[in-house]
């Protein structure tokens, strides 16, 4: 539906957008995660033909967009980062102009209702665009958008400034509309993503630096597996944290194991990653139980798309910090915090299967979907 | 086309600018008609129209000062952009819209010739003569302040420097004047120019010549500042 083929925009001699190619398919969510000025609002003005491209080739359904604009335009709906309103005309006009603007031919009057129950509108429809709130602005945008049923619908940050239930409505409202039409959305917020999109990709100084599902790129930046240990030595002491990291890490499998704070009191953190091949649980109990150390804590902690946005777009500075740091893993390193208090923050895909495990157990499930439990 | 021009009429009255426009336009049309025709005794409108082509160049910069300078500042211009419309839709629709408004003000002379009517017999030539070329002069105008207007963001920037800029086209004969008689550069200055003033060619209609050149030559003129404007639109997509 969309091909996008090594696109390539340069602001003077400025490189904002760096040769991206990628393809969507009809019926596709397909998410664009970036930091600001990553390149994101520049490429989907690019789709859209706002501004033409250095080098490269846009097509929508096969048509390029610079070499037959028009025809391509038709297929799209855009919603820009502003939306683009006339402050001055009310919703009913406002719509009704984009109507005659997109040389719509459905029927005017049960269209534009229809967009307008979409996006919850209908109640501001005889309103000046300029007393509505930054949310309702933002649902006409959207209606704007949706005018004339166009294949493609291109949104840029859909839901910003709308309260969180709004946010819940246009999202249900974008996986629906994802049934019926191609859709890319970019955003910050990563849950949204996450709970709407099909495919992400991952755009950082205007590469694409990951294309996939979330669970694909997180694969695909790495193979390990991190889990965190409380371990109680018998002397409460900082010697025993020596003592049990040198320990851990003399165990097969382990790569890396790194002495966090002291949380409760003589009692340490130990951060551990594997090479993802073994699973050392196992070998960590029985290493406790022969020294007498107690296991208060054992947590997975798998890469959450926030670890692996912040992996992706800060990956040069921590790596540079990491390995002056003692290059034991030229990794950079990226910490989950939670709260003391024994609630665990779930940090796997399926997080509504968080667990707070307060029984007196001490997981060593095969299973890498338990989030591990604490004593 | 059509559905900007019809925005762009619907935006001059809730905007206010056509009430502005039309209010001071017909005001000072109206001190100018007291004065300069009925003051006189006379039924002859050809100095009416002449003190007519300074509102037009005063108030074409208002009439034009926003139609794409707001469009950019808001971004809106982005659903114009990437709506499946050429560029030409989007200028023309504007151009047309401003011209429009022009028209039914510039119509306020039909006013006069009835008021006239009673006074006298009028003299029907001139007025249509010179109702037809300040149109004409108009749609030049307007096309230079669609131009300026595309340039930038701020209303006052394109109300102020299309301003000067109509100015300027009509003082530029002014200022070569007095090279019609120095030596072969001066004159070719002074051809040059002459030929390319607006004023002159205007003030033909209002000595009640009716110059086919002089029309088509404001024709040409505003369907030249159309094209740079569409050219500008143009290269901000490329830039």
């Amino acid at each position: 539906m969309i091909e996008v083929r090594n696109l390539t925009k340069m602001y003077g001699d400025k490189l904002a957008v760096n040769n991206i190619s990628f393809k969507v398919e009809k019926g596709e969510i397909l998410g664009f995660l970036g930091s600001n000025g990553a390149g994101k609002s520049t490429t989907m003005n690019m789709l859209t033909g706002y501004i033409s491209s250095t080098s490269g080739a846009v097509l929508i359904d096969g048509t390029d967009i610079l070499e037959d604009p028009k025809k391509a335009k038709a297929n799209i709906g855009y919603l820009p980062e502003i939306p683009p309103l006339y402050v001055d005309m009310t919703v009913d006009a406002y719509l009704s102009f984009m109507y005659d603007l997109k040389k719509c031919k459905l029927p005017r009057k049960a269209h534009l209702k229809d967009v307008c129950n979409l996006c919850k509108i209908q109640d501001v429809r005889g309103r000046l665009i300029k007393n509505l709130s930054k949310g309702y602005r933002q649902r006409v945008g959207m209606a704007q958008a949706l005018i004339n049923n166009p294949p493609v619908l291109i949104l840029d940050e859909p839901t910003v400034g709308l309260d969180p239930s709004q946010i819940i409505e246009i999202r249900s409202l974008i996986k629906k509309l994802g049934k019926r039409h191609t859709v890319i959305l970019s955003s910050h917020i990563l849950p949204e993503i996450q709970a709407v999109c099909d495919r992400i990709i991952i755009i950082n100084r205007g590469e694409v630096a990951a294309d996939g599902t979330a669970d694909e790129i997180a694969k695909k930046i790495t193979n390990e597996h991190k889990m965190t240990l409380r371990i109680e030595g018998p002397e409460h002491s900082a010697d025993d944290k020596r003592i049990i990291a040198e320990a851990i890490r003399n165990i097969s499998g382990v790569k890396y194991v790194r002495a966090d704070m002291e949380r409760e009191k003589g009692i340490y953190d130990y951060d551990v990653e594997t090479d993802g091949k073994t699973d050392v649980r196992r070998d960590i109990n029985k290493l406790c139980a022969e020294k007498g150390w107690n296991i208060l804590m054992l947590q997975l902690s798998d890469l959450t798309l926030e670890d692996i946005f912040l992996k992706i777009t800060m990956g040069e500075n921590l790596e540079s910090s990491a390995s002056e740091k003692g290059g034991k893993s030229k990794k950079p390193r990226i910490e989950i915090k939670r709260s003391e208090n024994g609630k665990i923050k779930a940090v796997q895909e399926d997080d509504d299967k968080e667990d707070d495990g307060d029984g007196d157990s001490i997981v060593s499930d095969d299973s890498e979907d338990n989030n591990g439990g604490e004593e | 086309m059509l559905a900007i021009y019809r925005r762009e009429m619907g935006a001059f009255f809730t905007s206010g600018v056509a009430y502005v426009f039309l209010a001071v336009f017909w005001l000072v049309s109206g001190i100018f008609f007291y004065n300069g025709v009925v003051g006189n005794a006379t039924t002859d409108t050809s100095a009416l129209f002449s003190s007519m082509f300074y509102i037009v160049m005063f108030l074409i910069p208002v009439l034009t000062m926003k139609l794409l300078s707001e469009e950019k500042k808001n971004r809106t211009d982005q659903g114009l952009l990437t709506a499946p419309i050429s560029l030409w839709d989007i200028v023309l629709g504007k151009y047309f819209a401003a011209l429009t408004l022009f028209i039914i003000a510039e119509s306020v002379v039909f006013i006069y010739a009835f008021i006239l009517n009673y006074l006298g017999d009028v003299v029907w030539t001139p007025l249509i003569g010179n109702y037809v070329a300040m149109i004409f002069l108009g749609a030049a105008f307007i096309a230079v302040g669609l131009f300026v207007s595309s340039l930038t963001e701020s209303q006052m920037a394109s109300a102020v420097v299309s301003l000067v800029l109509l100015f300027v086209i009509y003082l530029s004969e002014m200022l070569v004047s007095n090279f019609e008689n120095g030596g072969k550069f001066k004159k070719a200055i002074y051809f040059v120019v002459s030929k390319l003033a607006f004023y002159s060619r205007y003030v033909e209609f209002t000595r009640g010549v009716f110059s086919l050149p002089s029309i088509v030559f404001f024709i040409s003129a505003a369907f030249l500042f159309n094209f740079f404007t569409v050219k500008v639109l143009e290269k901000r997509r490329w830039s």
